[in-house]
């Protein structure tokens, strides 16, 4: 598997680190459904999905990589800095 | 037989080898299989199961039959298939699976029991009387299966791993291939054409076809010559393509050719990953067998593979040969073995509308029913139209059929599709990206097809890339069609073999359905079919088709199992090139390694690093008297510790400090500069993922520090809150833990020490405890951190990396000079089990804040990472089990970690279960024990008495739950 | 008809005519009592126990491919119990028993070979943490021994101990522990529950949930509606597409991992030997191959396949703990669906929609907990309540903070267990 960095142009999977889906961050301090859904529940069907990745063997960049989880087909990639989780 | 004249072998280098400890002659450019037969061994094999008698079958890697154990000691390699084996000198092979030897091998008796030994029959009995499992049919059956055998000393073949890329990728250099390679390579691709074999030519080598007016072996002499010339190809020989993966990564291992192999610096292989924006497949077919009676003994042969022995390496696999077929490879076997001037006993076509313009008995419409001869074959029995015939011969070419080789195409998960005109399957469309499939793989089973079909999908692929065609033609080259007559099975007396490594007949296969095992993948499962070294290249497709007809279904509703990578068998250390022994992982080394091995000091891991155990000094015996002296040397004196692995993480920026708050629990917008603050990070999930200090060197500068073990997780985990939380903020991290040497001056003279060597003194009140600033030592800008792991007077002195061995020897010596002097782990340890600081031995992953008694630290004030998880019930409920002190107080005065915590009185049972021991040392400074646990309630229960138990070091003690801090609690020591 | 030595030998006697389908192929009927979505090991284990423990035999397996077909015939065939938390720790050591008694009960010879696991350690945190588990294994009345490096080397001669990059510094032996043949397994509970009169339908898939009012009333398949007042998803890597309709997102994301076996070898491995700093674990089938495997490629994915980078991780630890394998040659890779939960452990619970119940979790330690899981699925589907050694695998532990059963301790990532 190979991922285009925006820094970096494409490189080896071994070369990044894989965190899981990419979602927003709820606003609330205090323990709450959406907690629950951002740090445990998942869409988790086959087919295209947001995930987080950061190219921590090269620019350290934290990515948000579009991909299809049946055919791990690579859909694009893009900072998480400018595209937000 | 060796044939005179024929093959491509060098005549002039003669080799001399030995198998089963007997020596032959062959030559080079022979393999091990065509050397045997040259010299009339037949017999090179026993079967898995029934240890029937085998003899070469094919001549390639898909050899089902002739595996052999090639080497000695540690160099022994088992499995090796003889037809890819190349001859040279001082060559040692043996057969295998066999006892005592090939030719009485006693497990032959299986043979006799066969009918109990069917398919499945072990799901059947082996089970009274149950403790005979394990002790007896177990071992047995494990004795008698497996093939070769390891040599069980360490393995000494060097192999290596390297990556590759190019524009155009070529797998099979047969006539698709060369022709797909060339039209790439013309069109100006980069291009990497792969082949297994050792020279290029593919089927070429084993026909007697011609290619543009020349012999076929010459073409492709010609055409490899003009490849070879051109700056933009790469040719792999010996280089089997094994495995498809994502991104247009392939997997492939080479072999070296074995003389350079044997050169004493020389590796054995080299494991490939080559990345292809495209790819060619052009590895050919596999002819298929005939599932007739008694149809595995030596002498019984692939059509194609006789006419390989005979055209490439001139070697005759019998004196007289029946060829049986159901489509023109038969006739094209009986031309060149009479053209080689073998005799052809007979010519048997299962198409009863056959014709034959060959001076050679011919028996259209017949099929083979039966074999007969001992260790090898030495007569046919045929089913013709007119009654049974029986002829006497010793070899017996059969061709049920081409198989395209599809399996690379289909690595990704597609499945082939059924042909019913070729009687095969055929590679799936787009079933790999950027994969395009060409010649007799993809079905083109004529010459000029390959050549053709190679052209068109090579210039494709570079076309495809943006290269402009190239200006090219096929050659010349024969234009036969492909003419089958579908047959999978003779019915007749006696097992008929499918799959021959396994010994999986037709009966297996029909006793599996009637079992209902008929999904296809259930009877591989159920019966083994496909399952052995060849992974069923030889079977799969008539065993399914047998299968097909047994549950009545049609092949393709039938359809194949599942093609997996890698495709010829890859070993285990060529795919783990490198990881033998320290290799396996970075060794990470601190600046004063050397100086604490030469002062005598056991190095151990601590992650990727090694740091110092203990410093022995003359007459100390034991760790613990290194140990307890260099506890007091801290507590009494001073002490060095290199504490460089810890991360060290720098922080900058206008939003560093709000940064921090929201990273930590506890704030550190309110740390004034010049000042250290301990921080406790949370995970997301609410439990701690790391401790350590965060020092204010400026307004908007930070360094924290972390755990030596989580320094990676912490680094990763801020760029994550940074880039991905916290986008709008501008705050910059880098990890500075190599860039900095940094040692921990401990111990009641720290100050002292210290004043002797910086360039401007330090007091109490310019430095106080939890001060850091810059100093300059030498001349060399330092940083001077006064915190403490130890409970004492101490402080944290970093220096830029290249100065860190000389301040080591320095600091080091003036303790010494001083009554103190370096101190290690174990010394670290126990003095920070004094003073009840945490370790990850505490918090592993599972402990809250609340759990360690640091909810005080969690920040009201303010949003931090892990804040609103932390709060769930779970998390705050008084029942956990919470970090507390333990003493021995009974007859037992030891402690172990690990051990359980029960009530004083209770049974030590899970349903009792309080609680564990994390860290546990004798306290040199307190004169016993002392440890740190988890106990429920635990800091509710201070004074009571509980049971430790642990039961796998025999060890029982009471202890008291005390306070966590078990030497000076009030802390003044850390002030004074 | 009964399996034994004396049937195979008056079979082979007489040319092995006699064998029958080791199961009925059912059509599907149009209700059930029970429906069990998957004809995993997990799905058919569940049947065979409702059957054979509570009397209800009006169920029926649904399956969209083949029996055994997911990670019960893709696996490396490790049983164990050598948990250590409250709830792994009580389920795995029930399950091990069942295991111990399984060839009797389905009278099918699933291999279950009691050879012993070696777990490894190569630092004195790491035999602490190893102590606490085994002294929780010997507290809940399991086997387990520390082994000292001396023992090792008696036992497992040819692992490295004189260059490794993490010194091996003793092990921890749980001889009960061992391998099983792992299609054996779901075929036998197959013909178990078969014999008993559960309806085994296999390529049927199930393409939606009916509920009514709040209960389960019956699900869609590509083979026609089916009725149900009761519907257990035991679908492993599916679980959350299969959930989905239902209209519930789990706390599961789906990851491959990879597995290897190599050629047949004479016998060379006589253990189970799990080695942790490598993510390496490693038996010898009874054929001969040596089966292994490591980590998880550690993205999510729906694909039963990998990629290099963990292959070749998984080949390096296996080069530097034990080099003699280097020879053997790998003949197959695999990759399975495996449901990763947030704290590494299983759910078998309530769905919260009644009628419907929940088996997922397992990340890839689902095997051995074939005969656990399916008794305690079949007793809450029986009985409305949870069974004794499964009250923990709670849906709403992640909710409440209550008993998570983080082994690891790598906290809620769902690829880090």
């Amino acid at each position: 598997m190979r991922l285009g960095c925006p820094i970096c142009g494409e490189r080896d999977r071994r070369e990044f680190y894989y965190q899981g889906a990419a979602l927003p961050r709820p606003e609330g301090e205090v323990w709450a459904p959406e907690w629950d859904d951002y740090i445990h529940n998942r869409d988790n069907l086959p087919g295209a999905t947001r995930d987080l990745w950061q190219h921590e063997q090269g620019c350290g960049a934290w990515l948000i990589v579009t991909r299809n989880t049946v055919t791990h087909e690579v859909l694009g990639v893009a900072l998480a800095t400018e595209a937000g989780a | 037989m060796r044939l005179e004249g024929k093959g491509l072998i060098d005549r002039a280098r003669p080799v001399s080898f030995h198998f089963d400890g007997r020596r032959y002659e062959g030559f080079a450019g022979d393999t091990l299989a065509s050397a045997l037969l040259a010299n009339g061994v037949r017999m090179v094999a026993r079967s898995f199961k029934y240890h029937r008698p085998r003899g070469v079958m094919t001549a390639g890697s898909e050899e089902p039959n002739a595996l052999v154990t090639v080497g000695r000691g540690a160099a022994q390699e088992p499995n090796l298939r003889a037809t890819t084996v190349e001859v040279h000198e001082g060559l040692w092979a043996q057969s295998q699976n066999r006892w005592p030897t090939l030719g009485l091998d006693l497990l032959a008796v299986n043979d006799v029991f066969a009918p109990f030994l069917g398919a499945g029959f072990y799901y059947k009995t082996f089970m009274w009387p149950r403790a005979f499992w394990e002790r007896v049919y177990e071992p047995l059956i494990r004795r008698a299966a497996g093939l070769g055998a390891l040599s069980g000393d360490a393995c000494e073949d060097s192999y290596e791993r390297a990556h590759a890329h190019c524009d155009v990728l070529v797998i099979g250099a047969g006539p698709a291939g060369l022709m797909a390679a060339r039209a790439a390579a013309e069109a100006g691709a980069d291009v990497i054409l792969a082949e297994e074999d050792t020279r290029l030519g593919g089927r070429l080598l084993a026909e007697t076809e011609e290619v543009d007016g020349l012999a076929g072996v010459d073409w492709v002499d010609e055409i490899a010559a003009e490849l070879a010339a051109m700056p933009n190809v790469r040719i792999m020989t010996r280089t089997a393509v094994t495995g498809v993966y994502d991104g247009g990564t392939y997997g492939a291992l080479e072999r070296l050719a074995p003389d350079i192999a044997a050169r004493g610096h020389a590796p054995k292989g080299c494991f490939w990953r080559i990345v292809a924006r495209r790819t060619v497949l052009a590895a050919g077919a596999l002819e298929r067998a005939i599932a007739f009676p008694n149809n595995d003994r030596p002498g019984v042969m692939m059509a194609g593979a006789v006419r390989a022995y005979v055209n490439r390496w001139g070697a005759a696999p019998g004196q007289s040969t029946v060829v049986f077929g159901n489509n023109d490879s038969a006739h094209r076997t009986v031309a060149d073995l009479q053209a080689a001037g073998v005799h052809v006993a007979a010519l048997v076509d299962a198409r009863p509308y056959a014709r034959c313009d060959l001076d050679v008995p011919f028996y259209p419409g017949a099929q083979v029913c039966g074999t007969g001869g001992r260790r090898g074959l030495e007569a046919v029995t045929l089913a013709t139209t007119k009654g049974e015939d029986r002829i006497a011969a010793d070899c017996l070419a059969v061709s049920g059929g081409w198989n395209p080789t599809v399996h690379l195409a289909c690595h990704m998960g597609a499945r082939p599709t059924w042909d019913a005109a070729r009687q095969a399957f055929l590679p799936p469309a787009d079933a790999v990206p950027g994969m395009r499939v060409a010649g007799a793989a993809a079905g083109a089973f004529s010459t000029l097809a390959c050549l053709e079909s190679g052209l068109n999908e090579g210039a494709a692929a570079a076309v495809d890339l943006g290269f402009r065609a190239p200006d090219m033609a096929a050659p010349s080259a024969g234009k036969a069609t492909y003419d089958i007559f579908p047959l999978w099975q003779v019915p007749g007396r006696g097992r008929a073999w499918l799959d021959f490594q396994n010994d999986v007949t037709v009966k297996d296969v029909v006793q599996a359905a009637t079992e209902n095992f008929r999904s296809v993948e259930h009877m591989k499962r159920y019966t083994t079919q496909g399952m052995a070294p060849d992974q069923g290249k030889n079977s799969n497709v008539a065993a399914l088709a047998v299968l097909a007809e047994a549950s009545g279904q049609g092949i393709a509703e039938t359809g194949t199992t599942t093609f997996r990578p890698p495709y010829v068998p890859v070993p285990i250390a060529a795919m783990g090139a490198g990881g033998k022994g320290k290799g396996f992982a970075p060794e990470r080394r601190t600046t004063s390694h050397a100086e604490s091995i030469a002062r005598g000091a056991p190095m151990i891991e601590a992650g990727l690093w090694y740091r110092p155990s203990y410093f022995p000094q003359k007459a100390e015996t034991h760790w613990r008297q290194s140990c307890d002296r260099e506890v007091a040397m801290v507590r009494g004196s001073v002490g060095i510790c290199d504490v460089s692995t810890l991360g060290k993480i720098d922080v900058q920026g206008p939003d560093a400090a709000r940064f921090l708050d929201f990273v930590y629990t506890n704030m550190f917008s309110t740390l004034k500069v010049g000042r250290v603050r301990y921080g406790l990070m949370l995970r997301e999930d609410g439990h701690v993922m790391d401790d350590g200090t965060c020092a204010r060197l400026g307004e908007s500068h930070f360094i924290l520090t972390t755990t030596t073990a989580a320094a990676g997780q912490v680094m990763r985990h801020l760029e994550f809150v940074a880039q991905v939380l916290r986008p709008e903020w501008d705050v910059r991290i880098v990890s500075v833990t190599e860039q900095w040497a940094q040692f921990a001056v401990a111990g009641p003279q720290a100050r002292m020490l210290l004043n002797g060597m910086l360039d401007a003194p330090i007091d109490d009140a310019g430095f106080p405890y939890m001060a850091c600033g810059a100093v300059g030592l030498g001349g060399v800008a330092a940083r001077l951190f006064r915190i403490s792991f130890s409970g004492e007077h101490a402080y944290e002195i970093a220096v830029p990396a290249r100065y860190g061995a000389a301040l080591f020897g320095a600091l080091v010596k003036r303790a010494e000079d001083m009554g103190g002097g370096a101190y290690g782990l174990e010394a670290l340890n126990v003095l920070r089990i004094e003073k009840g600081f945490i370790t990850h031995a505490e918090i592993h992953g599972r402990v809250t804040a609340y759990d360690i008694g640091m909810q005080g630290m969690m920040s009201a004030k303010k949003d931090f990472v892990g804040k609103a998880a932390a709060t769930r019930p779970g998390l705050m409920d008084p029942e956990r089990e919470r970090m507390v002190g333990l003493k021995p107080v009974g007859a037992v005065k030891e402690l172990l970690a690990g051990a359980h915590i029960f009530d004083e009185h209770a049974e030590a049972v899970s349903d009792n279960d309080q609680g564990y021991v994390t860290s546990a040392c004798y306290s040199p400074t307190l004169g016993h024990v002392i440890g740190i646990g988890f106990l429920r309630r635990g800091p509710e229960r201070m004074g009571e008495r509980v049971r430790v138990v642990d039961h796998l070091r025999k060890s029982e003690t009471v202890c008291e739950v005390t306070p966590l801090v078990a030497f000076d609690p009030e802390g003044g020591r850390l002030r004074g | 008809m009964r399996f034994s030595g004396l049937r195979v030998l008056k079979e082979g006697l007489t040319g092995n005519k006699g064998w029958q389908a080791h199961w009925r192929d059912a059509i599907p009927k149009p209700e059930y009592d029970v429906i069990i979505i998957g004809g995993g090991g997990h799905g058919l284990s569940t049947a065979y126990y409702l059957a054979k423990r509570h009397g209800i035999t009006n169920v029926a397996v649904l399956e969209k491919g083949y029996l055994g077909g997911g990670n019960v015939g893709r696996n490396t065939t490790i049983v164990r119990a050598n948990y250590f938390l409250p709830g792994n720790s009580e389920f795995y050591s029930h399950s091990l028993k069942l295991w111990e008694g399984l060839e009797e009960d389905l009278n099918y010879n699933v291999m279950h070979s009691q050879r012993g696991q070696i777990v490894l350690f190569h630092s004195d945190g790491q035999r602490d943490a190893i102590a606490r588990r085994g002294n929780a294994m010997i507290n809940r009345g399991d086997d387990a021994e520390l082994l000292s490096v001396a023992q090792l080397k008696r036992m497992v001669p040819y692992l490295d101990y004189d260059q490794p990059r993490f010194p091996i510094h003793g092990g921890l032996l749980q001889r009960r522990a061992g391998t099983a043949r792992h299609d054996a397994v779901a075929w036998g509970y197959a013909r178990g529950a078969s014999n008993r009169g559960v309806d085994l339908i296999q390529n049927c898939e199930v393409t939606g949930i009916d509920i009514q009012n709040g209960r389960v009333r019956g699900v869609q398949t590509t083979r026609g509606a089916i009725r149900a007042r009761k519907l257990a998803i035991v679908v492993a890597g599916r679980s959350s597409q299969v959930a989905a309709m239902a209209g519930m997102r789990l706390p599961i994301e789906s990851h491959v991992l990879q597995a290897f076996v190599t050629e047949g070898l004479k016998p060379c491995i006589d253990h189970v030997i799990s080695f942790g700093m490598g993510h390496f674990y490693i038996s010898q089938s009874d054929k001969g191959g040596l089966v292994f495997g490591g980590d998880l490629d550690m993205y999510a994915s729906y694909a039963a396949r990998g990629n290099l980078p963990i292959v070749e991780h998984v080949m390096e630890a296996g080069m530097t703990l034990m080099p003699m394998i280097g020879n053997a040659r790998v003949l197959r890779s695999w990759g399975g669906i495996m449901d990763m939960s947030p704290d590494g452990s299983p759910i078998i619970d309530h769905s919260g929609i009644e009628g419907l119940y929940l088996n997922c979790g397992w990340c890839y330690g689902g095997f051995k907990a074939v005969p656990g899981s399916g008794d305690a699925l079949a007793h809450l589907i029986a009985t409305d309540r949870p069974h004794p050694a499964a009250t923990r695998f709670r849906l709403d532990r992640f909710r409440t903070g209550w008993g998570l059963m983080d082994e690891e301790g790598t906290g809620a990532q769902h690829n880090l267990h």
